[in-house]
C-alpha cells in the first residue's frame, strides 16, 4: 500500500463525498430558485420523448443494480441460495440491457441538445462539462460490464470492490482491496467520484428532488400566507367537523 | 360546513372592446422578462377563434382538467399519481412553443448601423429562442377580430361542438372578445398535477400560486391546467402563472388588469364557499349540472349561520363585511347573470363571465329592428340559437337555459332602462318577466353600468400581511434590498453562478413594501432624470420613487448600453 493508493482510494472518495453533501446543502440554502430540471421540452418534444425516458429509466435500473452489487454483501445473497453463477448471469444481463438503454438515451439527448437550435442555445458551459463527466462514467461502466464480464469470462467485483466501497461507510477504509481491481473498474470508480463532487453544482441536483411524496400527497395543496389562526384543513379530509384549534392547524 | 374565502373576478363581456390594455399592462408588470416572452398571464381572445395557446380547449388533445372515474371520484384527465410519476421524464401532452408562438424581436440596430447603400435597411425579425432570422407565422393574438377568417376560426374547438349549420352562420355573424386570466379554481388541477407540491391554494383568499423555490420544472401543471394558464419559463426552468396580483390585492388594490381596464368591465370581490363540499360538487355526474353544483357551494354571507361559521373559522369581521358587499356575490348569486368558463373541466373556476348580449342586439339593429325593445330582444334570444349555443358551450357545458336566462335579464334591463332614460313610465312588467323586481333591476343596472371604483372592487386588505412582511424582513439578509450589497441581485434580475436563473430572487414583499412606502410618502412625481434601476410596474402610480419603472442602465457600458429585464439581448448566452 503506497501513498497513491491511500490518496486514490481513501482521501479522494471522502473528499468527493464531502463536496457532494456539503455542496448539496450549500446549493439548497443558497440557490433553491436554481434547483430545477431546466427542462427543454418546450423547445423540442419528438426526440425527447424517446431519449429522456430511455436514459432515465435506464439509469434508474443501473442505480438499483449498483445498490444490489455494492451494498449487499456476497454472503447475504449466497445465504438465500443465489449462486455466484446465477447472480453473475443476472447482473450482467440486466446491467447490459440497462446500460445500453442509458447509453442510447444519452446519445439521443446529446445529439438533440447539439442539433436543435433553441436547445443548444440554452446549453451552458456547465452543462457541457457535466455531460463529459456523466458520459465518461456511463461509458466506462458499460465497457467494464461488456468487456470484463462477457469477453474475458467474468470478474467478481463483489470480492474486492464492493467490500472496499462498504468500508468507506464503516469509516474504516481499506485501500488494499482496490489494488487487485482491474484498471477499467478503477477508472470507472475514479470518474464516478469526480461526477459526485461535480453533482451539486450542475443541473443534476434535480435527482435529489425526485417527487416521491407525490404518490401519497393529497391532490390539492393549501398553504397560508400569514401567521394568523386561519384553519387550512382541505375539504376532502373526511367528514365535516367543527373546527378546533388543534386539528385545524395540523396541516400547513 | 367549513367557510373559506375566495377572491374572485367577474368580467362583463358586453363591455369588452378587445383593446388589450389589460394584457399589455399585465405583461409590463409580470412577464416582461427573458424566458417568459411568449407568456401572457392575461390575454384577450377573439371568439370564435382558436385561443392561446392554439386549441387549448380541446381536452381530448391536451388532457387538462379532471375526469370523473366510474367510482364517482375525480382524477386528473392526464392520469393519476402513478401514471404521472412514469411520464415525468417526458410529458406526453405538453404544448410546444409553436402552439403558443415563437417569440421574436426586431434587429432595430441594423437600421442605424447599416452601411450606406441604395436599399433601405430593414429591421429583420429575430427569434428570441435562437437569435436566428425567423418568419413570423403566429402570435398570441394572430386571429384578433377574426383575422384569418374561416380558415382559422374553423379550428375553434368550441365551434366544433355546435352543429354544422350553426357553425357556418356563426362564422358570418358573431364575434366577441374573451379576456382570460388564471381561474384560481376551487379545485385546481394544476396544483393536483404538480409532483413537487409547489403549486398551492392560499387558504386566506384562494389565490393559486407557484412557489418558485419548490418548483422543480417537472412541467406537469401545464398539462393539468385545462385553461393552459400555467406557463413554463424556459430560461429559469420554472412554472409561472397569473398571481391575481397578490401584492396589490393584499393591500386592497385591484389587479393590474382590472385597474387599467378601459371598459371597466371587471369586478373583484370575495365569495364565501363551503370547502367541505367542493370535491363532492366537482364530481357531479352530469356535466351540465356542474354550473348549478358550483353555485350550491357558495355560501350566503348575509346568512347568520354562515357568518358564525366564518367567524369560527377565523375569518376577520371586515372580510365578512367585504363578502356581504361583494359585487361577485350579486352578479353570480343574486342577479344570476355571471357564468363560469367551462365548468365541464370540473376545476370550479372562479373567474366568471357575463355573456355578451351585443351579438343579439347587433343582429336586430342590422336587420332594421329596434335592438332595445324588450319583445324584440326576447324573441331574438329565443330565435337566435347560434350565439346561445356557442355561449352555452363556453359557459354551461352546452346547456342553453342558463345562458338564455342571463341574456334575458340583460335584455330586460336594457329595455327597462331605456324607458326610464326617455322619461317614459317604467314598465314593471319587464323586470317581472325575468323574475326580478323593479328595484332589483335598478340595482343591477347601477352595478353593471355606473358602479364606481369602490363598488366594482371590494377588496379587504390582508391581515397577516404586515406580520408576514416583518417576518420576511427579519429572516432575509438586511442587505438584500434592490441594488444592495447582499446577494439579492440574483434570480431573474441578475447573474448567479449557475446562469441567470440562479441565486436568490428579491423577496417580493420587501420590494413592494419599499416601493409602496416611497409612493405613499412622496410629495412630487418622478423626474425624468432620476437614476433608473429595474422594472417594477406592479404598483407604479406616478408618484414617489419610481426608479424601478425603467430598465437598469449598465454602469460599465459606454453610450447608454441598456441591459436588464425587459431589454432583450438575443446575444446573451450564445455559445
Amino acid at each position: 500500500m503506497n501513498t497513491v493508493h491511500v490518496l486514490l482510494w481513501v482521501v479522494y472518495p471522502y473528499l468527493a463525498i464531502t463536496i457532494l453533501i456539503g455542496g448539496l446543502i450549500w446549493r439548497y440554502r443558497y440557490d433553491k430558485f436554481g434547483w430545477t430540471t431546466r427542462s427543454t421540452q418546450l423547445y423540442e418534444t419528438a426526440l425527447l420523448r424517446w431519449g429522456s425516458p430511455l436514459f432515465h429509466f435506464g439509469v434508474l435500473m443501473v442505480l438499483i443494480g449498483h445498490v444490489v452489487g455494492l451494498l449487499i454483501p456476497k454472503s447475504w445473497t449466497e445465504a438465500v441460495g443465489i449462486t455466484e453463477h446465477s447472480y453473475h448471469f443476472m447482473a450482467v444481463f440486466i446491467g447490459t440491457v440497462a446500460g445500453f438503454c442509458t447509453l442510447a438515451g444519452m446519445v439521443i439527448l446529446i445529439a438533440r441538445r447539439r442539433f436543435t437550435g433553441p436547445v443548444f442555445a440554452a446549453t451552458t458551459r456547465n452543462d457541457k462539462a457535466m455531460y463529459v463527466f456523466l458520459a465518461a462514467v456511463i461509458v466506462l461502466g458499460l465497457w467494464n460490464t461488456v468487456r470484463g464480464n462477457i469477453t474475458e469470462g467474468g470478474y467478481d467485483y463483489r470480492a474486492d470492490l464492493s467490500p472496499w466501497f462498504r468500508s468507506l461507510f464503516y469509516f474504516s477504509p481499506d485501500p488494499e482491496l482496490m489494488t487487485s481491481v482491474p484498471i477499467g473498474f478503477q477508472l470507472h470508480v475514479v470518474a464516478a467520484f469526480a461526477l459526485f463532487a461535480f453533482w451539486p453544482f450542475t443541473r443534476l441536483v434535480h435527482a435529489f428532488s425526485a417527487p416521491i411524496g407525490y404518490v401519497t400527497r393529497p391532490y390539492v395543496v393549501y398553504r397560508s400566507h400569514g401567521t394568523g389562526p386561519r384553519p387550512s384543513r382541505p375539504g376532502w379530509e373526511g367528514p365535516p367537523t367543527l373546527p378546533t384549534r388543534s386539528s385545524s392547524r395540523s396541516r400547513r | 360546513m367549513r367557510v373559506m374565502a375566495q377572491m374572485a373576478m367577474v368580467m362583463n363581456l358586453d363591455k369588452c372592446i378587445g383593446c388589450h390594455t389589460c394584457s399589455v399592462t399585465c405583461k409590463q408588470a409580470w412577464t416582461n422578462r427573458s424566458g417568459v416572452e411568449y407568456v401572457w398571464f392575461n390575454n384577450v381572445e377573439t371568439r370564435p377563434g382558436q385561443g392561446y395557446p392554439r386549441t387549448y380547449e380541446n381536452q381530448q388533445r391536451w388532457q387538462g382538467g379532471w375526469v370523473r372515474t366510474r367510482s364517482g371520484r375525480l382524477k386528473p384527465r392526464s392520469g393519476g399519481r402513478l401514471k404521472r410519476m412514469f411520464t415525468v421524464f417526458a410529458n406526453p401532452k405538453l404544448p410546444s412553443m409553436q402552439d403558443y408562438y415563437e417569440p421574436w424581436t426586431y434587429d432595430y440596430e441594423h437600421l442605424i448601423t447599416a452601411p450606406s447603400s441604395d436599399d433601405i435597411p430593414v429591421a429583420r425579425p429575430k427569434s428570441l429562442l435562437t437569435g436566428e432570422d425567423m418568419k413570423i407565422t403566429w402570435s398570441a393574438n394572430w386571429d384578433d377580430s377574426l383575422a384569418g377568417g374561416n380558415e382559422i376560426t374553423a379550428g375553434d374547438p368550441v365551434l366544433a361542438k355546435v352543429s354544422e349549420q350553426v357553425r357556418q352562420e356563426y362564422e358570418k355573424t358573431f364575434m366577441f372578445f374573451l379576456p382570460r386570466i388564471c381561474e384560481h379554481c376551487l379545485n385546481p388541477s394544476c396544483a393536483a398535477s404538480c409532483p413537487s407540491g409547489a403549486i398551492y391554494k392560499r387558504s386566506e383568499d384562494g389565490i393559486v400560486l407557484v412557489d418558485q423555490d419548490r418548483c422543480r420544472g417537472w412541467r406537469m401543471c401545464i398539462t393539468g391546467c385545462p385553461y393552459k394558464k400555467v406557463y413554463f419559463n424556459h430560461r429559469t426552468g420554472k412554472a409561472e402563472k397569473c398571481t391575481f396580483c397578490f401584492p396589490r390585492i393584499e393591500i386592497g388594490q385591484p389587479t393590474i388588469c382590472s385597474e387599467t381596464c378601459v371598459g371597466r368591465l371587471r369586478y373583484l370581490g370575495l365569495l364565501f364557499y363551503d370547502s367541505d363540499r367542493v370535491a363532492e360538487a366537482a364530481a357531479t355526474e352530469a356535466e351540465q349540472e356542474l354550473y348549478a353544483a358550483q353555485r350550491s357551494v357558495f355560501l350566503d354571507p348575509h346568512d347568520p349561520d354562515v357568518v358564525a361559521a366564518a367567524r369560527a373559522g377565523g375569518i376577520p369581521d371586515d372580510w365578512i363585511e367585504a363578502a356581504q358587499q361583494s359585487p361577485i356575490w350579486d352578479l353570480i348569486m343574486k342577479y344570476e347573470v355571471a357564468l363560469p368558463l367551462h365548468p365541464e373541466y370540473r376545476t370550479m373556476p372562479m373567474v366568471w363571465y357575463i355573456p355578451p348580449l351585443s351579438p343579439v342586439v347587433d343582429v336586430l339593429r342590422d336587420t332594421g329592428h329596434d335592438g332595445e325593445e324588450a319583445g324584440n330582444l326576447f324573441g331574438a334570444i329565443d330565435a337566435l340559437r347560434i350565439p346561445v349555443d356557442y355561449l352555452a358551450e363556453l359557459f354551461t357545458a352546452g346547456d342553453p337555459a342558463p345562458v338564455r336566462a342571463a341574456l334575458g335579464r340583460l335584455a330586460a334591463m336594457r329595455a327597462y332602462q331605456r324607458r326610464s332614460n326617455l322619461g317614459e313610465t317604467p314598465d314593471d312588467a319587464i323586470p317581472a318577466s325575468v323574475g326580478m323586481t323593479a328595484d332589483e333591476m335598478d340595482d343591477m343596472y347601477r352595478l353593471l353600468a355606473v358602479a364606481k371604483y369602490e363598488q366594482r372592487y371590494v377588496i379587504p386588505a390582508a391581515h397577516a400581511e404586515d406580520a408576514h412582511r416583518l417576518e420576511k424582513i427579519a429572516t432575509e439578509c438586511s442587505l438584500d434590498y434592490v441594488g444592495g450589497p447582499g446577494m439579492g441581485g440574483g434570480g431573474p434580475y441578475g447573474q448567479g453562478p449557475f446562469g441567470e436563473s440562479s441565486g436568490t430572487p428579491v423577496p417580493i414583499q420587501v420590494e413592494t413594501f419599499d416601493a409602496q412606502r416611497s409612493r405613499q410618502r412622496a410629495d412630487s412625481l418622478t423626474e425624468a432624470g432620476d437614476p433608473a434601476q429595474r422594472t417594477n410596474l406592479i404598483d407604479a402610480g406616478g408618484a414617489g420613487d419610481r426608479t424601478g419603472a425603467r430598465p437598469r442602465k449598465d454602469p460599465a457600458g459606454e453610450g447608454g448600453d441598456v441591459t436588464g429585464p425587459g431589454v432583450l439581448d438575443i446575444n446573451r448566452d450564445q455559445p
